[in-house]
């Protein structure tokens, strides 16, 4: 296994500005991801939170460009990744770039595997792709891999039936660290597994990735995760990101009214409390957002201006706590 | 794997049992004597009665089924009511004819409508797409006699590049085969498109993308063999159709295959003949189901765990 050379540094590894993606259909165009922004340093991980539907996955697909097209495209936007903007790149060049430079791990285990290939060949095959390896050197690595993330050898020729959902995403996050990546993105990995074998895929998650020093989009609705494995933060809404920050900052000090009914929908078992405080309404229909910001028919402090223009700034909360919500901005008089 | 074959052969026992059943209720209760037929309109009272006990025509329903099952099970067939030769004779020398014709007919159709359906999925709503799909409608929708006759005026009379009628030389094959291949094509094209469709949106393929893999590689290795379990049932059923196909085909190109000799026999009466061909078919039907089950096996590991 060669060591990963990349150290943690200032330098941003991934910095999206502006990026829109929106699926074109017959029935209108979905606006899915909407102006986002979003930076990532080299062996940190952020925490992407939001409802279903916010645009999470289809961000990560969009840094991956393996939006479906049709109906999906980048219509604007730059994915700078190590210094090179990825929505420029051929698909010749992006296919170096997946798999080995970016990988990505998906939210169904039971969905992600090929159901008529032994798991070890599956893992072998992107090894083989991205390294100067013979086959049965690859297989060999495949079978080391599997060991990593805890499946006995004797297992490697077994298919993907022949496992449960936990296992089955072990061998996902083995593909998708093979050839050690600089970023893996993990899409709610561990959304459909059982909660006991949740917090062992997360434990397993948090020793590979400080192994390998990799970065890590980790897409989740659960901000018990992203209290546990995250370093960063980004809050996500209607296809942008409304508040990005440092974990304990944001956390103790969330600022944007989403976040603060985010973190009010959550139980808390110190308080007895008789019931929650969901947030009103539901996520706008993303074919059809509303004027201004997007989140304002659900904010209980919007004000007049909110119902006509969208905030497009963000606003420096502190040094690593950003918000955009037009509540903090100057010309509307702030806090 | 060895059990599950075995238990399947088994299986097989009852199902060619009813078969018996059906063709010898449908040939019994056909109007129509073969006695008549052999000995023809001017025969003597005395003579059809002799005949008739000698064939065992005289006997009641079950007492002649009975009898049937009895010879078929001790591979007595019986002999021709028409040539006197016994019927293993008659339809071994023709079987080969047609199960050839059948066979290069599947081949055919698969080398056509998989790589076509292929095609198709990969290239949706294209223009190759929609041509692909106003062909195969064209495929399923022309009778093969009709088609047969056009490709017989068109290669054979027109063009001369094929012989018209026969079954000697491979130049013979190639219009027969066609003709019953080709609706054959058509609806193995679909199946394999549609399955084709459904795979490519599988989660599993965007895993393979997100591995870096190569489009036609994906669609060659991952997607094509979770898209041919469905196809495999459907070639295994147009088999059946095929040898259906054949009795047609066979008459159009004067082969002297088990197809066109039914048929004659049919006219004829010549019901031991009738029915050792019907069952010689209907065991070939289940031997081919059989190949697809244990394809199956072969393509799809779950299936090969269930057959534990």
């Amino acid at each position: 296994m060669p060591e990963n050379t990349a150290q943690a540094s200032n330098e941003a590894l991934l910095d999206i500005q502006d990026l829109s993606i929106h699926y074109i259909t017959e029935d209108g165009t979905v606006r899915a991801v909407n102006n986002l922004n979003l930076s990532l340093k080299r062996g940190e991980t952020i925490g992407l939170v939001g409802e279903t539907g916010a645009g999470k996955t289809t961000t990560a697909l969009g840094i991956m460009r393996l939006v479906p097209d049709p109906p999906g495209k980048i219509v604007g936007g730059r994915i700078n990744f190590a210094g090179e903007d990825l929505t420029q790149k051929s698909d010749a060049a992006m296919r170096n770039v997946r798999g080995k430079r970016i990988s990505m791990i998906f939210q169904d285990p039971m969905t992600s595997l090929n159901p008529v290939i032994p798991v070890r060949d599956q893992i072998a095959e992107v090894i083989l792709l991205h390294e100067k390896v013979s086959a049965a050197e690859a297989l060999a690595k495949a079978e080391e891999m599997l060991l990593k993330v805890g499946i006995r050898s004797e297992r490697a020729r077994e298919y993907p039936h022949q496992f449960s959902g936990g296992m089955r995403q072990r061998v996902v996050i083995a593909i998708a660290l093979a050839c050690n990546p600089e970023l893996l993105i993990s899409d709610e990995p561990t959304t459909a597994l059982d909660v006991t074998i949740q917090a062992q895929v997360l434990e397993l998650m948090k020793n590979l990735k400080r192994e390998f020093n990799t970065s890590m989009i980790m897409i989740t609705h659960d901000l018990g995760i992203v209290a546990d494995i995250c370093d960063k933060v980004a809050i996500m809404y209607a296809g942008s990101v409304v508040e990005i920050g440092d974990k304990y900052d944001l956390f103790r000090n969330p600022k944007h009214p989403y976040t603060i009914g985010l973190f009010n929908s959550l139980p808390d078992i110190e308080k007895d409390e008789d019931s929650l405080k969901p947030i009103k309404g539901f996520m706008p229909d993303p074919m059809d957002l509303p004027s201004g910001c997007p989140f304002h028919p659900r904010c209980d402090v919007a004000k007049p201006i909110c119902m006509q223009a969208a905030p497009s700034e963000y606003v420096n909360v502190s040094e690593n706590h950003r918000v955009k919500c037009l509540l903090f901005s100057d010309t509307t008089g702030g806090e | 794997m060895h059990k599950f074959i075995l238990k399947r052969l088994g299986m097989m026992l009852p199902v060619l049992v009813g078969v018996m059943f059906v063709i010898f209720t449908l040939t019994y209760i056909t109007p129509g004597d073969p006695v008549m037929m052999i000995l023809g309109d001017q025969a003597a009272q005395e003579d059809i009665v002799n005949l008739r006990a000698e064939l065992g025509l005289d006997q009641p329903f079950l007492v002649q089924f009975g009898m049937f099952v009895a010879n078929t099970m001790q591979f007595n067939f019986g002999t021709s009511f028409t040539t006197g030769r016994p019927v293993l004779e008659e339809i071994g020398f023709r079987f080969p004819t047609t199960m050839q014709l059948a066979a290069m007919s599947v081949v055919i159709s698969v080398l056509i409508g998989i790589p076509l359906g292929i095609l198709s999925a990969v290239k949706q709503y294209t223009i190759f797409d929609n041509g692909a799909t106003i062909i195969g409608l064209l495929g399923v929708s022309i009778p093969n006699f009709w088609l047969g006759m056009m490709l017989i005026i068109l290669f054979s009379v027109n063009l001369g590049w094929f012989p018209t009628t026969g079954f000697e030389t491979p130049m013979h094959w190639v219009l027969p085969s066609f003709t019953i291949g080709i609706s054959s094509a058509a609806i193995i094209m679909r199946m394999t498109r549609s399955s084709m469709l459904e795979v490519i949106r599988q989660d599993y393929i965007r895993t393979a993308r997100a591995k870096g893999q190569k489009e036609s590689k994906i669609i060659v290795s991952h997607a094509l063999k979770n898209a041919l379990i469905p196809v495999i049932t459907v070639v295994g059923l147009q088999f059946g159709l095929l040898l259906g196909g054949a009795i047609l085909t066979e008459t159009i190109y004067a082969i002297p295959g088990l197809g066109r000799f039914m048929v004659e026999s049919i006219q004829r009466r010549d019901y031991p003949i009738i029915q050792g061909g019907v069952l010689l078919l209907a065991l070939v039907f289940s031997f081919v189901n059989l190949l697809v089950d244990i394809l199956y096996a072969f393509v799809d590991p779950r299936i090969r765990s269930q057959y534990k």
